[in-house]
């Protein structure tokens, strides 16, 4: 899909601050001058278009006494589909990239507690018989959201 | 962990992200057997305590013509990592910015910076730009381009885990 200049405006402006109210397409349409339906209807093509990834709240686990991890593994290229088969099989695994590295997969682990980061790389190893390397955040520098489309 | 059970049953209704239907919160109402009102409210009450980081869109980097997205990485001295990821952080270049342990001897580099643009050579330049700004601290690094987008998704919790 092309984009226009009104859907690249959609997604600078809303990638956070989505309204809490009865109507809200409609409150983020008016401060973007477009109509609710129209807003509603471009935001449905970016979504089946893959444009947008996900649309809506996105939860922090760790403020739930939850934790992420990112684990790299350093997957045979000749085994690389299997791995990844094996790993994304794993509801953990909230995504998962191919990078330019001998550590050439990275996975984000997401679980409800800090135990369940080394069960699911521990399980993670067994099924696949490589090294799950863990890199959870020491510190996070985090300074917001801003992808300009 | 102690997800209440409510919350537990909000952020499953939520998973799939939020209905394109002009009520999207009274659609969530009706699967969850609440009303409009109360979803509304419980939301906002997780934003609030930070559980709901923010509500709205993530886009693909790649769609958006970013397609050279650009994982820099840099083995910085421990004793000032900390005041250089304030600072790396804050650039308008980097979205995200974390400092993580390293694994020797396979992986030295201990600060990790997020790279987009529209070509490699972008992204190149802007890590160019970090490596001055770090100067005598960093002790070698690399950059890891995606190239290929494996698996995203939310976070999904397990069924009737509690």
């Amino acid at each position: 899909m092309t984009l226009d200049e009104t859907d690249r405006r959609i997604i600078n402006a809303l990638q956070g601050g989505f309204p809490l109210e009865a109507r809200p397409y409609a409150a983020a349409a008016a401060t973007l001058g477009l109509d609710e339906a129209e807003l509603i209807a471009r935001l449905q093509a970016m979504r089946e278009a893959g444009v947008i990834t996900r649309f809506g709240p996105f939860f922090d686990v760790a403020a739930m006494g939850g934790a992420f991890c990112l684990c790299a593994i350093a997957v045979p290229e000749d085994r690389f589909d299997e791995i990844c088969a094996a790993v994304n099989a794993f509801p953990e695994v909230a995504h998962n990239y191919r990078r330019t590295h001998e550590l050439n997969m990275w996975f984000v682990l997401a679980t409800e507690t800090e135990a369940g980061i080394g069960t699911a790389a521990d399980a993670i190893e067994a099924a696949t018989g490589l090294t799950v390397y863990r890199f959870p955040k020491l510190k996070e520098f985090f300074v917001g959201f801003r992808v300009a489309a | 962990m102690s997800i209440a059970p409510e919350t537990r049953r909000l952020i499953e209704a939520c998973q799939a992200g939020l209905p394109f239907v002009p009520r999207p919160y009274a659609a969530l109402a009706e699967d969850l057997g609440l009303s409009e009102a109360e979803v509304i409210e419980r939301l906002g009450a997780l934003k609030a305590k930070g559980v709901i980081r923010r509500i709205g869109i993530a886009p693909n980097h790649y769609k958006l013509g970013m397609v050279a997205n650009g994982m820099s990485v840099w083995d910085v001295d421990d004793a000032v990592a900390e005041e250089l990821g304030q600072r790396i952080g804050a650039l308008d270049d980097v979205t995200h910015c974390y400092l993580r342990p390293r694994a020797l001897p396979i992986w030295p580099y201990n600060l990790f910076a997020m790279l987009h643009g529209e070509t490699r050579d972008e992204v190149e330049r802007k890590r160019v730009r970090l490596r001055e700004m770090l100067g005598d601290a960093c002790r070698g690094s690399d950059i890891l381009y995606s190239t290929a987008i494996l698996k995203k998704t939310g976070l999904r919790l397990k069924k009737g885990a509690a």
